[in-house]
C-alpha cells in the first residue's frame, strides 16, 4: 500500500509569462536531508529547510546571466555548483553571500548538467555527450572536450545511479526521431548505447537500480508507462554499435481525448510509480491529481488533488514528493509499503512481519536525487521532524531493545498520542510485528499487557500480524486469544480451528485461573445459573413439553424417567465444560468462517474433543430454545444460527466417528429429535403462511362501491 | 370510546369547476377567484386563505377577468358585459354591456378612476368609475383582431394590449396606438398558426408578454424592441403575474407549471440586472389559467379546479401553516344537509338538489333512492337545508327562496312547493330549520328572518338583526357574520340575547349543544371555543383549551372545520370535520399536551383495555375517510360520512395537455 500525507507549501512560484512554465528548473538534495536546493529557471538558487518551510540562503546571478542547469550540492566539499550561461561553472559555499564574488571558471564546451554522485565527486555532462569529473575539469577548465553525440542530438534526461557500488551515468538523447540511451561507467570504464523501442521520446523517465542492471521507467504521451531493464556488463570496454532495448508495458493509463502534454513520472520503488499530469481515472476533467500507481497490479494506490495548474514537473527526494502547481511548490511526504494481491485479500502470511523495522520503508531512489542508500534514508527519516510515521520509526528502534515494562509504558503513551486513525493502523501493525518477532527470538520476553493494548486499539487484523495469535496460543495467553478472536475480522479457519483444539484440550482447572473479559463471562454465568435454577418454564420455539412427550417419549435412548417426564430434550442439562472454557468456545463460535474451509480443519479434531464440543453446543442450543439469551444480556453472544451451523459442521466432519462411538449415541439421537421438531415447526409455519397471505390479499382489495356500511372503533 | 356504524356515502357526485380568473387586493388582503360556473369566491389572505364569501354562479355567465378597484370588485366575460359584484349581499350589483362583443380582459388604472376593457372587436373601451355605476368614456384602436390581454402602465398614461400576433401600446392622451410589437409565431407549430398573446404586463420600463408559442418575452418600452426571449414551454403561456416591487415574475403554462423569473444582478454587487428564470413549480395537472402574487406566496389556479398557494420562502427553519403548500379543492362550507331524525340526505349541486330518502325505516340500513329537484331560472343554488323531521326542504338562489313540503305515504313521495313565502325573505345566505321543524330561519346580510311553518302554510314571524352562519337549538339561535361577530338570540322571546367576544379569525363552523345550550365555535385558524349561552361566558372547558393550548398537529391542519355536530347519546362528544378527517372530541378526557402523540388511535388499539384510558386524550381523530364533504351523527350512534374520492374528480376533468410519463 502507498499513502500520501498532508501537503505543505514550500514556496511561492514565480510563474513565467503565459503561465506555462513553473519557474523551477530543478530541486536537488542539499547538505541535510531536510534541505533542498531549488533552482529558479531564471537567475536564482535557493536552499530551503523543508520541515520549517524556510529559506536558508538564496543566491542570484547578475542581470543578463542565466542559470542553465539546476544547482547541486557537493557533500564532499560542502559546496554548491551551478552553471550559468551554459559555460560558466560557479562554485560557492554556504558562507558566501554574493555568488558573483565566488569561484567561477569558463569551460570550452556547453554544459548540459552537473550531476551529483553519492559518495563521490560530481560529474559534468556536456551537451554533446562528453563526461568529466568536476575536480578534473576545474583543474583544467579549457581542456578539449570530445563530441560523443552528433550536433542535432538533444539530451532529454540524465541520471546517475549507484549500481554495484559503482556510479553509473545514463542519459537519453533524441535525434532524427530516434531515442538513444547512453550509459557510462568509470570502473571499469565502459560505455554502451541502446535504442529505445518505439522511437518517440518519452515524456518523462525514471531509473532504479536492480539486480545486475538498471530498470528504466518511461512515461509516454499516450499514457503508457514502459519498463526496460538495462543490463550492466561486468566487462569494460566501449561498445560502439547500438543495441535495441526491449520494453514491457507496465501501466496503460486512461488519458481521455488527445495526448498528454506535460506529465511526469517518478518510480518510488519497484512496484510504485508517482505520476503527475495524468488524469485521475474516476475524477472529472479539469482536475489535476498526484497519483501513486502500483505497477504490479495496475491499481491506483493513492491520489491527491492538486489545485491550480500542473506543470508536469515532479521531483522526489528523501521520501517527499515536490510538485509545483498553481502558484506554489508543494511538498508531499509519502510512504510505500510492500503490497501484494494476497495482502489485499487478507490471506497472506506476510514475510514482512520478520523484516526489521527499517524494511518497512523501502528506500526511494529517484533520478533527481541520485539513489541515496538505505542508511542515508534512515538517517533522513529519523532526523526530520515532519510526519508522525517518522517518529514511529524511531519508536520501533527503541521497542526492539527496551524491557517489557518499558515497552508497555511506551506503547500506551504512543497509542494515546496518535490521533490520526490511518497512522495508528500503520503504527500498530508495525509495532505488533516488531513485538511478535522479538518474542519469537527471545523466549523470556513477553509483553502481555502491551499486546493486549495493541489489540484493544482495534487497529490490528489477523493479516497485519499473523503470528500474534499463534504466539498467544503458544504462550497459553488465553486472555489475549479471546481479545484477538473478538477484534480480528479475518482469522483463517485453520487458526480458528487450532484455537478450538487448544481450548478443548486445556483442562478446566488451568483455564479458570485465566482472567477473561467480564461481559462474556457474565453471559455464560447467567446461562449456567439459569440452568441450575429453574430449568425451563417458558419454552418457546415449538418446544412445548407436552408435545415432546408425545413425540419422543418412547425413544429407546431415554433410560431415566426424569427425562421422560420433563422433556425428551435435555433442555436443562448441565454445562459440560467449565465456565471459562465456555467463554472461549463462545468466542470461537462467533468467528467468521467459510464452511468448506472450516470443514477440512475440523476433521483434525479428536473424537473426545468433538463429543465434548457437541455437548456444549447442545447445551447452548437448549438454553437458547428456552429463551434465556434474551434474559441474559450481553454485548457479544453467539447467535442461534451460529450454534446450529457449528453443530451441522461438526456432525458433517465427524459423522462416521460419531456413529461408531457408543458414547455419542445419546447425543446424536437428541440432535435428531431437534431436527425433527424443527422440520415439523417449519411445515406448520408454511401452512400458516398461506393463510396469512390470503388475509393480506383480502385486506388490499378496497371497496369502490358507492355506498357501504362499515363499523369503526375509536379508542 | 366505542364502536360506530358508519354509512359511507360516495354517491354525491360533486364536481368543482375550474378556475378562470383571479385578482388579489393588496389593500384588503382579499383574493377573488372566479370559476367557470360563474361563481366568485373570496378568500382572506390574513386568515389562512379562509373562504369567506361565495357569490353564487349563474348559467351562461362566464368571467374572463376580475379587477379590484378599491374595495369594489368588477368582472367581465364573454357575455360582453362588465359587472360589479355586491360583496355584502353576495350577488351582482349591476352589469353593463360594453357593446364590443365578448370581453377578454379588464384592468383598472393605478389611480382607480377608470376601467379598460379589451373586446372582441379590437377596441379598448375606457370606462369611468362612478359611485354606483360605470360610464363609457371612449374607444381606442378598433382594427381587426380581438384584444386578449391588457396592462396599464403605472403612470396611467399608456396601455399595452395583447392581441393576435402582436402587442399594441396605446397612448391615453391621444387615444392612438403608439407602438406595435410583432410577436413571431412559434417554430414548433406551423407558421400558419397564429400566435395569441395571452397575457401582458406593463412594468415601469419593460413590457412582458406570454404567448401561445410558449414564450415569455421582455420588450423595451421606449424602443419597442425585444430584449429577452424565454422559451418556457412547448405549449401556451397563459398568464403572468408580477410582484409589487417588480423584481419577481411568474408565468403559468398549459402544462400546469408555474415558472418564476427574478430580476437579478448580472454580476454580484453591480448595477446591471437581468431577468433570470429561477424556479419551476408543478402543482397542477392542467392549465394554469390564473395567477396572483401576494407578497410571500404565489397563488395559482386552473382547469384542475384546485387553488394552490405556494409559499416562496421555502428556506424557513420552522414549519408552520404559513410556510407549507396549501391546496384548496373543496368548498369550505357544507353542501350536504342531513335530517337526523328522518335519515335524509340533501345534496346541493349548482343547478339542482338531490334528496336521498331512507325507504325502510325499521332497519338501520339506509336504503336510499334519489329525488331530483330541478331549479327554475338561471341562478345557481347558494344554500339549501332540510328540516330534521324530513318534511321541509328549502333552498335559496340570488333571486329567491323556495320552500317545498315533502309528503310520504308508504312508497309514494310527493313534493309540493309551498306558495306565498313572505316577501321580506327574497334571498338568504344561510337557511336553517329549528330542531322541532317548526321554524325556518333565513339570513341576509342585514337580518335573520323567522318563518313559522305549519301544515297549512308558512307565516313570517320576525326579523332579527343582524346576521351568516346560523345554528339553533330551538331556544336559542346563533348567527355569525363575516366580521366574525356572533349574535345569539332567544327564540322564545324573539329578542337578542347576547354577543360573543369577537375573535380575530373567521368563524368556520359552529353548533349549539341541544342539551347544555353551549355554543361550540371553530375558527379558521382552528381555535375552538365553547360559550355557555345561559351563563353568557366561556365554559371551563373552553378556558382550559385556551390555557393549555391546542396541540400543534391540530393547528397545522390546512383545511378549516366545516361542521360541528353532537352525539345525541353522549353529551360530552362534539363531532368536528374538515376535508381530510373527522374528529370526536370527548370533553371528559384530558387535553393532549404538547409532547404527547396526537394521532394515537393505533397506539391505543395496541394497548390492553386497562391502560387505554391512561394514554387517551380528548381528540379522537379518524382519517379513514377522505376527502370528506359531510359527517353527521344520526340518532342511533351511527355516522353518515359523505366522501368524494379525488380519483372521481380527476377522471371527470378533460385530458391534460401533457402527462408526466415514467422516465420522460
Amino acid at each position: 500500500m502507498a499513502a500520501l500525507y498532508e501537503a505543505t507549501t514550500l514556496c511561492v512560484l514565480n510563474v513565467g509569462p503565459g503561465g506555462s512554465d513553473s519557474g523551477i528548473s530543478g530541486i536537488e538534495p542539499s547538505a541535510d536531508d531536510d534541505q533542498v536546493v531549488v533552482t529558479d529557471s531564471a537567475r536564482s538558487v535557493t536552499v530551503y529547510k523543508v520541515s520549517d518551510k524556510k529559506a536558508l540562503g538564496s543566491w542570484t546571478v547578475k542581470q543578463g546571466q542565466t542559470v542553465t542547469c539546476p544547482a547541486i550540492y557537493n557533500p564532499q566539499t560542502s559546496e554548491y555548483v551551478v552553471v550559468t550561461d551554459s559555460k560558466v561553472i560557479r562554485v560557492w559555499k554556504d558562507s558566501d553571500i554574493n555568488i558573483d564574488r565566488a569561484f567561477k571558471t569558463t569551460v570550452s564546451a556547453d554544459v548540459w548538467r552537473v550531476l551529483s554522485v553519492p559518495d563521490s565527486e560530481p560529474l559534468v555532462l556536456f551537451q554533446r555527450g562528453a563526461v568529466r569529473r568536476l575536480d578534473t575539469l576545474l583543474a583544467d577548465p579549457q581542456q578539449p572536450v570530445e563530441n560523443v553525440l552528433p550536433e542535432e542530438a538533444v539530451i532529454r534526461w540524465s541520471a546517475v545511479l549507484n549500481v554495484e557500488q559503482q556510479p553509473c551515468l545514463m542519459f537519453l538523447s533524441e535525434q532524427k526521431g530516434e531515442t538513444l540511451l547512453l550509459m557510462q561507467r568509470r570502473h571499469p570504464d565502459s560505455a554502451a548505447r541502446y535504442r529505445l523501442e518505439g522511437g518517440e521520446a518519452p515524456l518523462s523517465c525514471s531509473a532504479l537500480p536492480c539486480d545486475g542492471g538498471v530498470r528504466l521507467f518511461c512515461l509516454y504521451s499516450s499514457g503508457s508507462v514502459y519498463e526496460s531493464v538495462v543490463p550492466i556488463r561486468g566487462a569494460g570496454g566501449v561498445v560502439e554499435e547500438v543495441q535495441p532495448l526491449p520494453r514491457t508495458l507496465l501501466l496503460n493509463l486512461p488519458v481521455g481525448e488527445g495526448k498528454l502534454e506535460s506529465a511526469s513520472a517518478v518510480s518510488l520503488d519497484d512496484a510504485h510509480v508517482a505520476l503527475v499530469g495524468v488524469p485521475h481515472p474516476s475524477a472529472g476533467p479539469g482536475k489535476d491529481f498526484l497519483c501513486i500507481w502500483n505497477t504490479n497490479f495496475q491499481t491506483l494506490q493513492a491520489a491527491k488533488e492538486m489545485a491550480g495548474r500542473i506543470y508536469g514537473q515532479l521531483w522526489c527526494s528523501c521520501g517527499k514528493l515536490y510538485v509545483p502547481h498553481g502558484k506554489s511548490l508543494s511538498v508531499i511526504p509519502f510512504k510505500c509499503q510492500k503490497s501484494s494481491l494476497a495482502a489485499a485479500m487478507g490471506k497472506l502470511r506476510q514475510a514482512g512481519s520478520n523484516v526489521p523495522a527499517s524494511g518497512l520503508y523501502t528506500s526511494v531512489p529517484s533520478w533527481t536525487a541520485a539513489t541515496p542508500d538505505m542508511r542515508s534514508t534512515k538517517r533522513t527519516l529519523l532526523r526530520s521532524r515532519d510526519v508522525s510515521f517518522l517518529r514511529l520509526n524511531q519508536f520501533l528502534e527503541d521497542v526492539k531493545i527496551a524491557s517489557a515494562e518499558e515497552v508497555q509504558k511506551k506503547v500506551s503513551a504512543f497509542l494515546s498520542n496518535l490521533k490520526n486513525l490511518h497512522v495508528i493502523q500503520v503504527a500498530a501493525g508495525g509495532l505488533a510485528s516488531v513485538l511478535v518477532s522479538r518474542c519469537q527470538e527471545q523466549p523470556g520476553f513477553y509483553p502481555h499487557s502491551a499486546l493486549v493494548q495493541l489489540v484493544h486499539s482495534q487497529c490490528l487484523s489477523y493479516s497485519v500480524c499473523p503470528h500474534l495469535l499463534t504466539l498467544a496460543l503458544e504462550k497459553k495467553d488465553y486472555a489475549l486469544c479471546q481479545f484477538c478472536l473478538q477484534v480480528f475480522p479475518d482469522i483463517p479457519e485453520a487458526v480458528a480451528c487450532s484455537c478450538l483444539k487448544a481450548f478443548l484440550s486445556e483442562s478446566d482447572g488451568t483455564l479458570d485461573t485465566v482472567s477473561l473479559e467480564r461481559d462474556s463471562v457474565a453471559f455464560v454465568e447467567g446461562l449456567i445459573a439459569n440452568s441450575t435454577q429453574e430449568g425451563g418454564e417458558t419454552q418457546q420455539n415449538g418446544f412445548c413439553p407436552t408435545t415432546q412427550v408425545e413425540d419422543g417419549g418412547g425413544g429407546p435412548t431415554h433410560t431415566t424417567p426424569a427425562v421422560l417426564t420433563r422433556s425428551s430434550m435435555p433442555l436443562d442439562m448441565k454445562c459440560p465444560v467449565g465456565l471459562h472454557k465456555a467463554v472461549l468456545l463462545n468466542e470461537i463460535l462467533q468467528v467468521a468462517y467459510s464452511d468448506c474451509f472450516l470443514l477440512l480443519h475440523l476433521k483434525t479434531l479428536s473424537a473426545p474433543q468433538v463429543i465434548l464440543f457437541l455437548q456444549y453446543l447442545q447445551f447452548l442450543y437448549g438454553k437458547y430454545s428456552q429463551d434465556l439469551h434474551t434474559q441474559v444480556s450481553a454485548l457479544r453472544s453467539p447467535a442461534m444460527t451460529q450454534i446450529l451451523d457449528w453443530i451441522c459442521l461438526l456432525v458433517d466432519a465427524h459423522f462416521t466417528v460419531l456413529v461408531m462411538a457408543p458414547e455419542a449415541r445419546e447425543l446424536l439421537s437428541h440432535l435428531h429429535k431437534v431436527v425433527r421438531l424443527q422440520v415439523k415447526v417449519f411445515s406448520e409455519l408454511g401452512k400458516i403462511e398461506g393463510c396469512l397471505q390470503a388475509l393480506q390479499k383480502a385486506k388490499q382489495s378496497g371497496d369502490v362501491c358507492q355506498y357501504s356500511i362499515e363499523v369503526i372503533e375509536l379508542f | 370510546m366505542g364502536e360506530f356504524t358508519v354509512h359511507r356515502v360516495r354517491f354525491f357526485h360533486y364536481m368543482p369547476s375550474g378556475i378562470c380568473a383571479m385578482a388579489f387586493n393588496r389593500r384588503t388582503e382579499r383574493l377573488a377567484v372566479a370559476r367557470t360556473d360563474g361563481s366568485v369566491e373570496l378568500y382572506s389572505r390574513t386568515d389562512h386563505f379562509f373562504q369567506e364569501k361565495v357569490v353564487p354562479g349563474r348559467q351562461q355567465r362566464s368571467i374572463q377577468a376580475l379587477c379590484w378597484v378599491g374595495k369594489r370588485l368588477f368582472g367581465a366575460g364573454l357575455s360582453g358585459e362588465i359587472a360589479e359584484f355586491d360583496l355584502d349581499n353576495l350577488r351582482l350589483k349591476f352589469s353593463q354591456d360594453a357593446y364590443g362583443g365578448p370581453i377578454w380582459s379588464i384592468v383598472c388604472n393605478p389611480q382607480g378612476t377608470h376601467l379598460a376593457a379589451g373586446c372582441e372587436d379590437g377596441t379598448v373601451k375606457l370606462f369611468e368609475i362612478l359611485e354606483d355605476q360605470i360610464r363609457f368614456e371612449r374607444n381606442m384602436g378598433g382594427q381587426k383582431g380581438r384584444i386578449i390581454s391588457l396592462a396599464w402602465h403605472s403612470s396611467g398614461t399608456k396601455i399595452a394590449a395583447g392581441m393576435i400576433d402582436m402587442i399594441k401600446v396605446f397612448d391615453l392622451d391621444s387615444g392612438n396606438a403608439v407602438q406595435r410589437l410583432l410577436v413571431e409565431r412559434g417554430s414548433r407549430m406551423q407558421q400558419s398558426q397564429e400566435c395569441v398573446v395571452w397575457s401582458v404586463l406593463f412594468l415601469s420600463d419593460i413590457i412582458v408578454s406570454g404567448d401561445s408559442a410558449g414564450k415569455v418575452k421582455m420588450w423595451d418600452v421606449n424602443t419597442g424592441t425585444l430584449i429577452k426571449n424565454h422559451q418556457v414551454t412547448e405549449w401556451d403561456v397563459l398568464t403572468l403575474s408580477v410582484s409589487q416591487d417588480e423584481t419577481s415574475l411568474f408565468a403559468g403554462t398549459s402544462e400546469g407549471t408555474v415558472v418564476q423569473f427574478q430580476l437579478l444582478d448580472v454580476v454580484l454587487g453591480q448595477e446591471e440586472k437581468e431577468w433570470v428564470r429561477t424556479r419551476t413549480f408543478k402543482n397542477h395537472t392542467h392549465d394554469v389559467i390564473a395567477l396572483a402574487e401576494a407578497d410571500t406566496v404565489i397563488i395559482s389556479g386552473g382547469m384542475d379546479t384546485q387553488l394552490v398557494v405556494r409559499p416562496l420562502l421555502d428556506k424557513l427553519d420552522f414549519k408552520s401553516r404559513d410556510s407549507s403548500l396549501l391546496k384548496i379543492l373543496f368548498p369550505q362550507r357544507s353542501l350536504v344537509s342531513c335530517a337526523k331524525k328522518a335519515g335524509l340526505l340533501l345534496f346541493q349541486y349548482p343547478t339542482h338538489l338531490e334528496l336521498w330518502l331512507k325507504t325502510c325505516p325499521s332497519v338501520h340500513l339506509m336504503c336510499l333512492f334519489p329525488v331530483r329537484l330541478g331549479l327554475q331560472g338561471e341562478d345557481h343554488v347558494c344554500c339549501s337545508a332540510v328540516a330534521p323531521c324530513g318534511e321541509w326542504i328549502a333552498y335559496s338562489t340570488t333571486s329567491g327562496i323556495r320552500l317545498y313540503r315533502l309528503q310520504r305515504d308508504n312508497k309514494n313521495v310527493s313534493i309540493t312547493k309551498v306558495p306565498k313565502l313572505p316577501k321580506v325573505l327574497r334571498h338568504a345566505h344561510q337557511l336553517c330549520f329549528s330542531p322541532d321543524s317548526s321554524h325556518l330561519y333565513g339570513t341576509t346580510s342585514s337580518a335573520v328572518h323567522v318563518v313559522a311553518l305549519t301544515s297549512a302554510g308558512c307565516k313570517f314571524e320576525h326579523s332579527l338583526k343582524p346576521n351568516s352562519c346560523v345554528d339553533s337549538d330551538g331556544k336559542f339561535l346563533a348567527s355569525a357574520n363575516s366580521n366574525s361577530e356572533i349574535h345569539i338570540y332567544n327564540m322564545h322571546k324573539l329578542k337578542a340575547h347576547c354577543t360573543v367576544p369577537v375573535y380575530r379569525s373567521g368563524v368556520s363552523a359552529m353548533g349549539i349543544h341541544p342539551e347544555t345550550n353551549n355554543l361550540v365555535i371553530v375558527h379558521a385558524d382552528h381555535q375552538i371555543f365553547e360559550f355557555s349561552i345561559e351563563q353568557m361566558q366561556y365554559t371551563d372547558w373552553s378556558r382550559r383549551v385556551q390555557k393549555e393550548g391546542l396541540h400543534h398537529v391540530w393547528l397545522e391542519r390546512d383545511t378549516p372545520v366545516i361542521n360541528v355536530t353532537f352525539n345525541p347519546q353522549n353529551p360530552n362528544h362534539v363531532i368536528l370535520h374538515d376535508s381530510y378527517m373527522f374528529c370526536i372530541i370527548d370533553q371528559s378526557l384530558p387535553l393532549p399536551d404538547r409532547k404527547s402523540q396526537f394521532h394515537n388511535q393505533l397506539t391505543l388499539k395496541s394497548l390492553p383495555e386497562a391502560e387505554r384510558l391512561k394514554h387517551s386524550h380528548a381528540f379522537k381523530e379518524c382519517k379513514l375517510y377522505q376527502p370528506l364533504l359531510c359527517v353527521d351523527m344520526l340518532e342511533n350512534q351511527s355516522l353518515v360520512v359523505v366522501e368524494r374520492p379525488l380519483l372521481d374528480i380527476t377522471t371527470n376533468l378533460p385530458a391534460p395537455v401533457r402527462q408526466k410519463k415514467f422516465a420522460t
